[in-house]
């Protein structure tokens, strides 16, 4: 008894003392003061150089925290006792947040580094106006695949992965949206249809397809697609990216059937503590240089049109990642469908899923 | 006096069970009445029994009785073999190390060794056999599921062994038993409790495996775990969401009465 008394007084002094001195080193590096300015950003998704130059400039304290899933974030920043500052969410997410009165309008006047913004990307439906979001990253969905690995074969659009001899090669994103997506597309149909038919082929369309799929899985495929585990994944581009940099044999698409378009945009959510800071951190990132040295690190497509002159020619030339605008034409960006149409499509997909092979 | 210390004693107990057991069910049930927007509903329950999900709750009862039958047939003659060892403790401890490590640890640890060029595929070709897909197949999620709640059968089983007084075995014996009769007739019965707690404790949670089935079986099996994950983090649909729990809480209870001890 005496035993188990010590050792839990010593797990209490322990954790308090360490409690202490964190607040004691936070305090030293001057944290405490209103001067801080809290980020709320996806896991390895800006050049932590860039958090430094800010901070140099500014004289803001800057304590960045990560997250990986938009429900997720959504979640922490609905239930408050948070003080995010900026968050970086993808566009279904925008509107969701927006209807729910989660975001506070932006000032453009204090963003005079917004003219640099490609107009292709301003004005979009999920955020008239850029209202509440500004342009971080965007990107497509395609398909990654390994020429090497299918003999030399090229893959062009979606239809290609009906093909038999990719039988048990595929893998897919495990998302309703994305999957969903791609057999309305490869239908020809939009990616945001809600006709009931035209959702039922493609679920059929999709169930045609299980015999090619291999797995249906989240963030794996980049480590398993790199060691040719499979020949094919159905990914998002900047993953691609990041994929390609680690094994040259991939290669990646942008189907030509159309496919979507999706965008991160930085946002200043109600929890906002210093709205100021906010819009200076915002305005820091869309100066071209800041943004094209963020894209090189991330390898994600930037929206910043002046920043491609600073990128490396092989980077702002590479059309499966800055694709042109006969293709982008034919991309489509999520609408937010509603919650009942959502979760439809989550139905659907889940019974694609149960489909045995 | 004394019962009046007694009933304070009893608070914490109450106040746990109150809070974290009865309260959370109640809510369950109480979400599953109604729909996403939020309207009062009973089409919940009637979606239960569309071929959907009663085809997701055959799968999940299917998976989970493969992944108890094959730790049962492993676990006992394990758990006898411990009860005989010299180092039982020892034995025991490695047997319920595992257990400590992070259960997505052990996961991403199995997409490295069934992967197509990881150990069990180098084994498979020194044997002869050749590179086979074991990564995202049945074989690997029972396989994998087995691995993960072994300890969790062969505990109780052994604790009933060890309870066993040697005499019985040895009347037996001396009665002119065979060693096969003794086992069927005396140490099995004796040590049902035992099989049955581990049954419990092994299918009650394989029901509702979900990261595994996705991670290891590439979402290839979909069990109701799935798709309550599904409904409360990507639909938000917490009504069928909970509508499903509604129902593997009774199948659990179900199970429980079923597998409970009749003493």
């Amino acid at each position: 008894m005496k035993q188990l008394v010590r050792v839990f007084a010593t797990i209490f002094i322990v954790a308090f003392g360490l409690m202490f001195l964190a607040a004691r080193l936070n305090m030293t590096e001057g944290y405490s003061g209103n001067n801080t300015l809290t980020i709320y950003n996806w896991g390895d998704y800006i050049d932590p150089d860039l958090i430094k130059q800010f901070e140099k400039e500014t004289g803001i304290k800057v304590i960045y925290q990560t997250f990986d899933s938009n429900e997720a974030m959504m979640t922490k920043i609905s239930q408050g006792g948070t003080t995010f500052d900026v968050a970086v969410p993808s566009e279904y997410m925008i509107s969701k947040m927006k209807e729910e009165h989660l975001l506070i309008p932006i000032d453009h006047s204090k963003l005079p580094n917004l003219k640099y913004i490609d107009p292709r990307f301003m004005d979009l439906s999920f955020d008239p106006n850029n209202k509440y979001s500004i342009p971080y990253f965007w990107g497509t969905v395609g398909i990654a695949y390994n020429s090497s690995m299918l003999g030399g074969k090229k893959i062009t659009n979606w239809n290609d992965l009906w093909d038999k001899d990719l039988r048990n090669q595929i893998l897919l994103v495990d998302g309703a949206r994305e999957v969903m997506g791609m057999g309305l597309n490869s239908l020809h149909y939009s990616l945001n249809d809600t006709n009931e038919a035209h959702l039922q082929e493609a679920k059929k369309k999709l169930a045609s397809l299980t015999p090619n799929v291999k797995a249906i899985i989240g963030d794996e495929i980049k480590i398993l697609l790199a060691n040719r585990e499979a020949a094919v994944g159905v990914v998002w581009s900047g993953e691609a990216a990041e994929m390609i940099s680690e094994n040259k044999e991939l290669n990646y698409v942008i189907p030509k059937e159309g496919s979507n378009l999706w965008f991160d945009n930085m946002v200043i959510p109600k929890t906002a503590k210093n709205i100021d800071g906010a819009h200076q951190f915002i305005n820091f990132m869309l100066d071209p240089k800041h943004a094209a040295q963020n894209a090189e690190y991330i390898g994600y497509s930037t929206p910043n049109k002046k920043a491609l002159d600073y990128l490396p020619k092989n980077i702002a030339n590479d059309k499966r990642f800055y694709p042109d605008p006969e293709t982008t034409k034919k991309l489509e960006v999520y609408e937010n469908l509603g919650k009942s149409m959502l979760a439809h499509y989550n139905e659907l997909f889940l019974e694609f899923k149960m489909h045995r092979k | 006096m004394q019962s009046r210390t007694r009933n304070i004693y009893l608070i914490p107990y109450v106040l746990w069970i109150v809070l974290f057991v009865i309260a959370p069910i109640v809510l369950v049930v109480y979400y599953s009445f109604f729909d996403i927007e939020g309207h009062f509903t009973l089409l919940n329950y009637k979606k239960f029994f569309t071929p959907v999900y009663l085809r997701m709750t055959l799968s999940s009862f299917w998976y989970a009785f493969l992944i108890t039958v094959f730790c049962l047939l492993l676990a006992y003659p394990t758990a006898l073999l411990l009860t005989k060892t010299k180092h039982k403790q020892l034995w025991l401890l490695l047997i319920i190390l595992p257990t400590w490590v992070n259960l997505l640890l052990k996961a991403y640890a199995f997409l490295g060794i069934f992967g197509a060029f990881g150990p069990a595929n180098a084994l498979l070709e020194t044997l002869g056999i050749g590179q086979k897909q074991l990564l995202f197949t049945d074989f690997s999620f029972v396989f994998t599921s087995v691995y993960i709640f072994i300890p969790f059968m062969i505990l109780p089983i052994f604790n009933s062994l060890e309870e066993l007084s040697p005499s019985f075995v040895d009347a037996a014996r001396d009665l002119g038993a065979s060693p096969w009769t003794t086992f069927r007739r005396v140490i099995f019965p004796l040590t049902l409790d035992g099989v049955k707690s581990g049954c419990q404790a092994v299918f009650i949670p394989a029901l509702s495996l979900f990261m595994l089935a996705r991670l290891i079986a590439g979402n290839r099996v979909i069990t109701l775990g799935t798709a309550i994950e599904e409904h409360f983090l990507v639909t938000q649909d917490w009504g069928m969401g909970s509508t499903i729990a509604v129902f593997l809480i009774i199948a659990m209870a179900i199970i429980m009465i079923l597998t409970g001890s009749r003493r």
